[in-house]
Order: structure tokens, then C-alpha cells, then sequence
């Protein structure tokens, strides 16, 4: 039994039952699958989160992205300025306890380089309702390029755990066509 | 200085004291008998104050109910994940090792007195995180991410714990070498021993990891250390926070091993195939902890892809093989059995009302379906975009760790009570339900949190309505919907953790003693015939499975749609490089 020293001392020379052979096999092979795929989504898919990322200072970053937004803005909404770059362009969103600043406003189908970066403690950047969740650190400066492909008002909310007004921290994304 | 401890060993060999046990005829060290008792007492106390703190947490994020407010549901669940996921689990996996290595080992406990401090080690850490918590400036979430500070008092509890922990391994480690040295066993040890032995192994990797990120942590805390990377404090403390899960997993396992040897006296297909499983456990295991770094900054595809994958998966070719093994070779003692009949007749006159099986059978089934499918999407590099830190995580691992390690747990209580604190269960039909209303619950409220979470309900967060919030956005109305529901599953698990520990509680103090010389047979009868047929078989292919066949087919099946239901939905998304 298995609550019992097995029956035959060399135990390694006992032969495999075919099922279990069988079954490891398929498990072997389809876990080789699924690491290739990943590899493979790599050249064949379109959404691979980028690995680009600068260290930088959290009053550093502050700077630059309230010089973005400045050069940008567009208009304001609810005390936030709301910035419209041009395509292809840097474009820059800081997470703070406890919101999202500022509100970006980008055209579909047009990349953009996205900086993120916190300038306290952690928190996630969460854009819904389409369903990309990034990691924001304090100290790390992660450039993304991304490319909206559909048009419409887009929730950004902070899904790390980042104190008491976490559930306070909603940011804003708007694509037009 | 061998000769000093030669002397010395067979000192304590004399003075330890044994009881014979009734049903199988092995020696009992009483040390180790009491030692297993406090764990698993320990263990239920802190399931209940975790419990009902998880049973609030639930109400909270039930939208029409949204009991606590905000400050006490991050206190309640940062309580909730220490005393659950660290303290009921760790208790009760200290008496698993001591079960696994003295008793069934027939042997002596090495130094009991070393047992003794880490217990109490572990209590002193588990209550003074408890108040740390409580008193509300640690309300820091189970993980506790830096920069984000605690009070020092919640790192120095979870030190405290961890030595304990780590005491307690020690003395498992010495029991195997005790066991060899006095020839208490014939060849090698058990599987399920063997098993132990895995959760062991990754245990001090877990303990070192942890004491590498939270020792410097605590002087962070102190002011003594200016500054802790927040992506550094991540790699490590998830060495301690995934792997500690991985030995959950070694344990449950060896548990299912162990109830269908005591239940149905089931036996090993091959002990080189399952115990090969547990040395891909011991090998690849730790590599876990990419799995939440995989939509962070700064760490490179290659490193996240061999990582995440566990070097290419053979850390879950290791569950799967368990996950056919285990009913496996429960079909192969059924058949023995006699049941034999068509494809199912084993698992229909499986002992269903016997809460030990069942509860193991249910944690299988779910622990496979639920936390293994879930986690191997959730830890697929580019997936993990879809959900990272949203409700789906919880989702996950409430798979994984309630339905999974939790309701084994439970299942094999219903054995350790008869046989270790040697008391009849109280309320038998009570406690046939046990499992089934706890079981189900567990994997509702798995279920439900993932579907909200793939609406993208963000974890660890207060308000659905995002009320107070300054831009306003609405989750889907089935997201709503599923967070109810999630609190109805939710009190049926509650139901069901009450219900198993008021029928532990109550054995304890109130069960018929099995302890007097006219030894009554257990409450749940191991089954019919089948130690028997345990003695009969070799492990050769001579009995077909056809039962096993169907339900690896089904498990695969399942495995592979939803693998790919997921790359659809990721190739709908907005393009990101």
C-alpha cells in the first residue's frame, strides 16, 4: 500500500503500468507544446507584454509626464487635464496614491509608447473593459507600445492593493476614430 | 563526538513510550501522538478565525450585501490570507509530517522537546501576527508588497512562524534518520513518506526564501534599512509564497495516497512512476515564482517563459501523472475489489458516504479541474495579461488551496481522529455531508471568481460600484450577478468548515474513547475486503482501467479547449509589444 515500504525492495526495476505510460507521454508532449507556444506567440501573436524598462526617480518621472501633459492638453475633466498626442508618439501616464494622471485621449488603430511608472508604491494598471493588466512599479519605467484597435470610453483601475482609497484609484482612456 | 550521540540516541530510543494502535497493529510513539494532536488542534482554530474572516471578506464583495467598510475589509482580508493560507495550512502540515514519518514509520520521534519549541514557536508567531493585524496599521494585504510598510511587529511574527516551521521540518528529517538507523521499516520508506519527505524538501526552500526577503524587510520596518526593491522583495518573497503552495501540493497528494491505502487499500500503480512525480516536484517546483512577475516590468521573456513553465512544464507532467495515479489505482483496488462491472461500477460503489474518501475524491476531481487548468492559463506568459491581479487569481487559488489542499485536509482529519486522538466520530451523518456542502461551496466560489474576474474585477478591492472613484466605470452586470452568487457559494463553505469543525471539536471532547481494551471498529469501516486484495497484486499492467482512461480523457479534453479559449481571447485584445 502506500502507507507501506513497497513490496519489493529494488522498487525503480518494477515495470510501468501501460496507462501510466501512455498518459505520460501525452503529458510530456503537451507540456512541450505549450512551451513552445509561448515562445512561438512571440513571432506569431500580437499581444506580448514589451520587457523595456528604465530605472528612473519617481520625481523624475513626475517631471516628465507633467511636461507631456502640458505640451498636450487638451481640455480637463473632473480637475484632470486631458491629453491628446500625436500618433506614434511618447505618451506618459502616472499612478499615485490615488489615481491615474492624466487622461490620454488616442486614435484607434495609431501605436503610441506608453510609459508607466508609480510614484509611490505599487499598483495595477487594469484597462477595462478590454482586459490588459500591467504591473506598475515606483522606480521602473515599463515603455509599452500599444495600439487601441476599437474605439470608445476605457476604464484604467488600479487593481494592486495600494492602501485605504485603492478602490478610489480610476484613471481614464478615450479612442476615437 | 559520534560516540556522544550514539549514547545519547539510544537513550532516547529507551525512554520513548509506544502504544500499539488497535486497527493496524503499529507502534504509536506517544510523543509523536501528542505532537500531531496540538498541530492538528492548532491547525482548526486557526481554519476557524480564517474562515469566518473569509466568510466577511465574501459578504463585503457581495454587492447587495457589502457588510464591512473599506478600512476593516483590507484588515479582514490580510487577516484572512495569513490565518488560512499560512497558519491553518502550516499546522496542519506539521502533524502530516510527523504522521508520515513517526507513525508510519513505526519509529520514535526524533527530539520531541525541538518539536515542542518550534510549536510553540509557531503559536507565538501566528497569534502576534493576529494582533498585528487587528490593530490595523498592518493592513498590508498576505503579501505585503514593499514599499508599502507594516507595522515590524507583522514581519517579526511571520519570522517567528517560519523558524517554527522550519524547527519542525528539522525533526521530521531526524525521525527518517532515527527510523533508518533502529531498522524500524524493510526497504524504503512509504509513498506517502515519501511524499512527506517532497513537501519537506521544498518547505526549507521556502523558509530560506522567506527569511531573505522578511528579515531584511523587519529592519526596513525598524528604520534601520533605507530602501527594499520592490521588484527584488517580489522574486524573493514569492520563492516563499508559491512554493509554500507547492507544499501544499506535495502534501494533499500524499495524502490521496494515503486515504485510498487506508480506505480502500488501494496501492501504487508503480512506485517508480508516482514517486518520479514527486522528484519533478522537488526539481521544478520552485521556479513558481515568475508566475507573478509575468506582467511586471523588467524581467526578460526567456527568464519568464522557463520560469513560469516550471522548465517546460514538468512540474504539472508531475500533478498529472498524480491525477491519474491516484484514481488509478483506486479503479485497481476496486476492481480487486470485485467491482468490476462496465467502465464505472468502481466509482459508483466507491464508499461515498465515507467522509475520508469522498472528501479526497472531491479535492482530486476540483484540484485537477479547477486550480490546475486555471493556474497553467494564469501562468502562461502572455495570458497572464488577461488576468493578472484580477478576481481570477483568487479564483485560482481558491481551487487550488480550499478546494484542493483544504478539503484533503479535511478528509483525512476523519482518519487522524480514529486513529491518533482514538475517539469515534460524533454525528456520522452530519459529517458525510461535511465534505459535499464544503466541496461545492469551494469550487462555487472558485468558479464565480474567475468568471468575474475574466469580466475584470480587479482582487483585493472594496467597491464593485467604483462609487467614490474619480472617473467613473461599470463593471458588466454579470459581473454583479456572479459576486452574489459568489456569496451564496460562500456560505455554503462556510457551512461546511462549521459543520467539520464543530464534529472535530466535538470527537475530541465528546467521542466514544477507542482507546479501552474492547476496540470498537471505526465509525467508517476501511472498505470491505480491501486490505486483501492490497497484498495480491503486483503493479503490472494485468488490470485494465478503462474508468481511469475515461476520466484522463475528459480532464485532457477540458485542458486543451480552455488552454486555447484563452489565446482566442488574448488575440482579441488591443496589440502591445
Amino acid at each position: 500500500m502506500s502507507v507501506t515500504p513497497p513490496d519489493q525492495k529494488i522498487w525503480w526495476n518494477e515495470p510501468i503500468h501501460r496507462l501510466e505510460l501512455g498518459w505520460i507521454v501525452i503529458a510530456f508532449l503537451w507540456g512541450l507544446f505549450m512551451f513552445f507556444f509561448m515562445i512561438a506567440w512571440h513571432f506569431i501573436g500580437e499581444q506580448n507584454l514589451s520587457t523595456e524598462t528604465y530605472r528612473v526617480q519617481p520625481s523624475a518621472f513626475e517631471a516628465k509626464v507633467e511636461s507631456f501633459a502640458e505640451q498636450y492638453q487638451v481640455g480637463e475633466e473632473s480637475g484632470v487635464p486631458v491629453v491628446r498626442p500625436p500618433a506614434g508618439e511618447d505618451v506618459f501616464m502616472l499612478a499615485r496614491l490615488w489615481e491615474w494622471w492624466p487622461v490620454l485621449e488616442l486614435k484607434k488603430g495609431q501605436s503610441y509608447r506608453i510609459h508607466l511608472s508609480s510614484l509611490d508604491w505599487q499598483h495595477g494598471f487594469s484597462l477595462q473593459p478590454t482586459g490588459i493588466n500591467i504591473q506598475v512599479h515606483p522606480g521602473y519605467e515599463h515603455v509599452i507600445t500599444l495600439t487601441p484597435t476599437e474605439a470608445g470610453e476605457f476604464g484604467v483601475i488600479c487593481n494592486e492593493f495600494c492602501g485605504i482609497g485603492h478602490h478610489q484609484m480610476t484613471g481614464r482612456i478615450r479612442v476615437v476614430e | 563526538m559520534t560516540v556522544i550521540d550514539v549514547e545519547s540516541a539510544s537513550i532516547a530510543a529507551k525512554t520513548a513510550e509506544f502504544r500499539t494502535c488497535g486497527y493496524t497493529g503499529l507502534k504509536v510513539d506517544l510523543a509523536a501522538q501528542r505532537l500531531i494532536k496540538v498541530n492538528a488542534v492548532a491547525a482548526v482554530i486557526f481554519l476557524l478565525l480564517g474562515g469566518l474572516m473569509g466568510l466577511l471578506v465574501a459578504l463585503t464583495r457581495w454587492p447587495a450585501v457589502h457588510l464591512l467598510p473599506a478600512d476593516w475589509f483590507y484588515l479582514i482580508l490580510t487577516g484572512h490570507g495569513a490565518n488560512v493560507l499560512l497558519f491553518w495550512i502550516i499546522f496542519f502540515e506539521m502533524a502530516v509530517l510527523y504522521f508520515a514519518s513517526a507513525i508510519l514509520l513505526n519509529c520514535r520521534l526524533a527530539t520531541p522537546k525541538l518539536a515542542w519549541l518550534g510549536f510553540i514557536l509557531m503559536v507565538v508567531g501566528a497569534v502576534l501576527a493576529n494582533i498585528a493585524v487587528l490593530q490595523g496599521d498592518s493592513s498590508v494585504m498576505f503579501t505585503s508588497y514593499v514599499p508599502m510598510k507594516a507595522a515590524p511587529h507583522f514581519y517579526l511574527a511571520l519570522i517567528l512562524f517560519a523558524v517554527g516551521a522550519l524547527l519542525a521540518v528539522g525533526v521530521f528529517f531526524g525521525t527518517l534518520v532515527v527510523a533508518r538507523a533502529e531498522r524500524t521499516y524493510e526497504g524504503s520508506i512509504p509513498l506517502v513518506t515519501f511524499g512527506a519527505l517532497t513537501a519537506a524538501i521544498i518547505a526549507v526552500f521556502t523558509i530560506a526564501s522567506g527569511a531573505i526577503i522578511l528579515i531584511p524587510t523587519f529592519f526596513w520596518s525598524l528604520g534601520l534599512i533605507s530602501d527594499i526593491d520592490p521588484l527584488m522583495y517580489k522574486v524573493v518573497w514569492w520563492g516563499m509564497g508559491h512554493s509554500s503552495q507547492q507544499i501544499n501540493v506535495s502534501a494533499h497528494v500524499a495524502i490521496w495516497y494515503a486515504i485510498g491505502a487506508l480506505v480502500l487499500g488501494a496501492k501504487p500503480l508503480s512506485e517508480k512512476v508516482s514517486r518520479t512525480a514527486f522528484l519533478m516536484y522537488i526539481l521544478f517546483l520552485q521556479l513558481a515564482s515568475a508566475h507573478h512577475l509575468l506582467a511586471e516590468p523588467g524581467m526578460s521573456a526567456e527568464w519568464k517563459i522557463v520560469n513560469t513553465s516550471y522548465m517546460m512544464y514538468l512540474a504539472v507532467m508531475g500533478s498529472m501523472i498524480h491525477g491519474m495515479t491516484v484514481p488509478g489505482s483506486i479503479e485497481a483496488a476496486q476492481r480487486r475489489n470485485g467491482f468490476n462491472k462496465g467502465f464505472f461500477e468502481w466509482l459508483r460503489k466507491a464508499p461515498w458516504s465515507n467522509p475520508a474518501f469522498s472528501g479526497m475524491f472531491l479535492s482530486l476531481v476540483m484540484f485537477g479541474f479547477i486550480g490546475g487548468i486555471s493556474g497553467v492559463v494564469l501562468g502562461t506568459e502572455q495570458l497572464n495579461v488577461l488576468m493578472h491581479n484580477t478576481l481570477y487569481v483568487p479564483g485560482h487559488f481558491h481551487g487550488t488551496v480550499v478546494a484542493g489542499t483544504t478539503l484533503a485536509f479535511m478528509a483525512i482529519t476523519y482518519l487522524v481522529l480514529p486513529l491518533i486522538f482514538q475517539r469515534e466520530i460524533v454525528w456520522p451523518k452530519l459529517a458525510q455531508w461535511q465534505p459535499y456542502l464544503f466541496g461545492i461551496g469551494a469550487s462555487g466560489i472558485s468558479l464565480l471568481m474567475m468568471g468575474a474576474g475574466t469580466l475584470g474585477v480587479a482582487r483585493r478591492h472594496w467597491d464593485l460600484t467604483l462609487t467614490d472613484a474619480a472617473h467613473a466605470f461599470e463593471y458588466p452586470p454579470a459581473a454583479f450577478l456572479m459576486m452574489g452568487l459568489n456569496g451564496l457559494f460562500a456560505l455554503l463553505a462556510s457551512a461546511g468548515g462549521i459543520i467539520y469543525i464543530l464534529v472535530v471539536v466535538a470527537t475530541i471532547f465528546k467521542g466514544k474513547r477507542l482507546d479501552t481494551a474492547d476496540v470498537q471498529p471505526l465509525t467508517f469501516p476501511l472498505h470491505q475486503g480491501g486490505a486483501k486484495a492490497v497484498s495480491e497484486y503486483g503493479s503490472e499492467g494485468t488490470i485494465k482501467l478503462p474508468g481511469t482512461i475515461v476520466l484522463v480523457g475528459i480532464f485532457f479534453t477540458a485542458f486543451v479547449l480552455y488552454y486555447f479559449i484563452n489565446w482566442k481571447y488574448l488575440s482579441d485584445l488591443w496589440l502591445f509589444r
